[in-house]
């Protein structure tokens, strides 16, 4: 167990340095040069830029500005090329709005998600089923963006709420429930939005699951038994098809710092994903590098905390 | 009774051919009837397949057909199946058909043209990148399942980060390191060559051990490479490439092709892992048989079911992935229509002009949904698990 921990740990370190290493170069081996982000600006005098250039040790050879970007980044003193702000705050401060979203949206994904790919799999074949596979291929096809419009069309028309943006704008003397449902109908549709791919991804797996349980030898042995089918299903079945999900809860980590770029910009919300949108925009490379950094850490400590709930969870895995 | 007497009939003509006699054509067409999902879903294919080419030839050349970018500034917004004005228009304005078969956009240009040039657009990113995400996926599958058990000596990998640090040096201007790391490179070749003097392991010295020595082994290393790239969220690498590069369809097809090989390679590594041990390579290796005769001509036939399958529904995606970036205002420069950007355009007018948001939107879902049916039925279909004995 302890030598599985520290072996995952030495190699994911190791992938995580190469990730840098990577993404560092695509982003400065691009042709462009962030000081060129503006030639028309007549603020941007050559001396400017020279002095640019100087302060984000631009003028040094790549592997030292390798170094100073990755010093930098370990010690928290990295700073936005755009506004000069400390690009960890930026993200936290982004963070912190792109959570509600996520945490709905992950909600709505894993209650509607179980019942759904249950059913299917107990009703199997039937009219039930095969509405329910259209629907999650059709979920999966639909492209967010044209979804998304789809949606605010609907909500806008029959219920006559504002959608866009994280509050109604300039909403500040009315009542707190007014205020809370303000926030609730403004969450509601891009966080439906994230959830739609997961909810019709999940149900699948949930179904698919649920059938290789429900074929086992020690279902045939409760029907037998003569227990009711809500015994079956729910109890003997349900629990032991269950196992996979818990290691999933680790690989929704990534999903944290993700945070769609396309969901967020239709609905001007001021997310992870779209901060990361306009820093490409903005060739603001340490926010963009900063960006791919967390969400590759997230990546890879999210199969490890996977790998080690699979450990706790299933009996059958020693090592 | 007459069941069994045909059975003796049957082993007393043994000599009668014993394969089924079902083409795989055949046996694939009668498993379309059956899954009628599936059959849907290759039935629109072809017929986008047959519009996106139609269209590339309608709507390109000098004076095309349809004329994707003829502005008519005086017929704006005009709604699906309405006459155009013939008052206004100049001779050469008026559509084809007498009808705008699906409106006007914001700037009176006919959304059916545009739609039948963007039909291409999706179709060749789809398969160009899909393409080129398979090849890179078959080549290293291919060799981490094949060659994967042997070894990467030292200087090999120190060779190679000569040769790239090197070109990389001279490439950004610093002449003098990087020839210096090439002669380094060189010498690494002559040090091979020289090292070939079949020494007994001991009588090495240490650093010749060290750099003869193994270090990982190819299945290791390409394994690894896939896992780092797992790593990158791809979206958001997708559209900093894409936004850093020049704009062109090109570079979105070769950013997606090498952003979404991983699977494919996994999924062939793993086929040739499990084939490479049975017993028709084994024959095939005794025959003399090279290794690349070996692996295209016996495994990978065998082991290409589940690369078509990631394949189908890896178009759904890459095609999905287009329209997000056109959406977002990346991709085809502007004049060039895209579903996407048809799309996107649209969006402002979503009120006045619903039809230039649901127009390209519909298209591009029943486009991803037939490649993503068909795929899932294909996966049926060339499961061997499912597949009726004859």
């Amino acid at each position: 167990m302890l030598s599985f921990i520290g072996r995952s740990v030495i190699q994911k370190t190791i992938t995580l340095f190469f990730v840098s290493i990577v993404s560092f170069l695509i982003i400065h081996l691009a042709p462009g040069k962030p000081s060129q982000v503006n030639p028309m600006n007549p603020k941007f005098t050559p001396e400017i830029l020279e002095r640019f250039q100087k302060e984000f040790h631009l003028d040094k050879p790549l592997y030292v500005q390798y170094l100073y970007f990755y010093r930098d980044l370990f010690t928290g003193k990295t700073v936005s090329w755009k506004d000069n702000q400390s690009v960890l705050l930026k993200i936290w401060e982004r963070f912190l709005n792109s959570l509600p979203l996520f945490i709905v949206g992950t909600l709505i994904t894993w209650t509607l998600s179980f019942p759904v790919g249950i059913r299917s799999a107990i009703h199997r074949g039937g009219i039930y089923d095969r509405t329910a596979t259209f629907l999650s291929y059709l979920l999966i096809s639909i492209p967010g963006f044209f979804f998304a419009y789809i949606l605010i069309i609907f909500v806008v028309n029959h219920f006559h709420v504002p959608v866009i943006g994280m509050e109604t704008f300039g909403i500040t003397n009315a009542s707190i429930a007014h205020m809370i449902m303000d926030r609730i109908w403004h969450l509601l549709l891009p966080s439906v939005l994230g959830a739609t791919g997961g909810i019709a991804i999940l149900s699948r797996y949930v179904r698919s699951q649920m059938l290789e349980v429900e074929g086992q030898d020690y279902i045939r042995t409760a029907k037998a038994k003569g227990l009711t089918p809500d015994q079956v299903h729910y109890k003997h079945a349900f629990r032991n098809a269950l196992l996979p999900f818990v290691t999933m809860f680790g690989l929704i980590l990534p999903g944290l710092i993700g945070g769609s770029v396309i969901i967020e910009t239709i609905f001007s919300w001021p997310g992870m994903g779209r901060m990361a949108y306009e820093a490409i925009l903005a060739r603001d490379y340490p926010v963009i590098l900063t960006v791919n950094f967390v969400s590759a850490a997230l990546v890879l400590a999210g199969t490890f905390v996977s790998d080690l709930l699979y450990l706790v969870v299933d009996p059958r895995i020693r090592l | 009774m007459n069941h069994a007497e045909k059975h003796i009939d049957a082993s007393d003509y043994i000599e009668a051919p014993l394969a089924p006699k079902r083409t795989r054509l055949q046996a694939f067409g009668r498993m379309l009837k059956q899954n009628r999902l599936a059959a849907l879903g290759f039935f629109i294919f072809v017929l986008f397949f047959l519009c996106a080419v139609t269209g590339l030839i309608l709507t390109s050349g000098t004076k095309p057909l349809f004329n994707p970018a003829m502005v008519r500034l005086e017929e704006k917004l005009r709604p699906p199946l309405s006459k155009p004005n013939l008052k206004a228009l100049r001779p050469d304005q008026v559509p084809v058909l007498n009808v705008y078969l699906m409106g006007t956009d914001d700037l009176g240009r006919d959304v059916f043209a545009r739609m039948l040039q963007g039909a291409w657009v999706s179709l060749t990113v789809g398969f160009v990148a899909v393409g080129i995400s398979v090849f890179i996926g078959i080549f290293m599958g291919g060799i981490a399942g094949y060659f994967g058990q042997h070894h990467i000596k030292t200087i090999h990998i120190l060779f190679c980060l000569c040769l790239i640090g090197g070109i990389g040096l001279i490439w950004i201007n610093a002449a003098s390191a990087g020839t210096a790391l090439l002669l380094l490179c060189l010498s690494s070749i002559v040090f091979l060559l020289s090292a070939r003097d079949k020494l007994p392991e001991k009588a090495r010295p240490v650093w010749k051990g060290i750099l003869l020595g193994n270090a990982v082994s190819v299945d290791t290393l390409i394994m690894r490479i896939v896992d780092i790239m797992l790593c990158f969220p791809s979206f958001f690498l997708i559209l900093t490439v894409v936004a850093l590069l020049p704009a062109s369809i090109y570079n979105i097809m070769i950013v997606i092709g090498l952003t979404s090989w991983m699977g494919t390679t996994r999924f062939v590594r793993a086929e040739f892992l499990s084939l490479r041990e049975q017993d028709f390579v084994a024959a095939a290796k005794a025959l003399g048989i090279g290794n690349f005769r070996i692996i295209f001509r016996h495994i990978m036939p065998n082991a290409v079911a589940p690369v078509l399958v990631s394949a189908t529904i890896g178009i759904a995606t890459a095609i999905l992935t287009e329209a997000g970036l056109s959406f977002l205002g990346f991709g085809v420069p502007p004049p060039h229509a895209t579903w996407g950007n048809i799309l996107s355009d649209g969006k402002n007018f979503i009120f006045d002009a619903p039809w230039l948001t649901f127009i390209p939107g519909i298209a591009i879902l029943i486009v991803v949904l037939s490649f993503n049916l068909f795929g899932e039925g294909l996966r049926d279909i060339l499961n061997p698990k499912l597949r009726e004995r004859h």
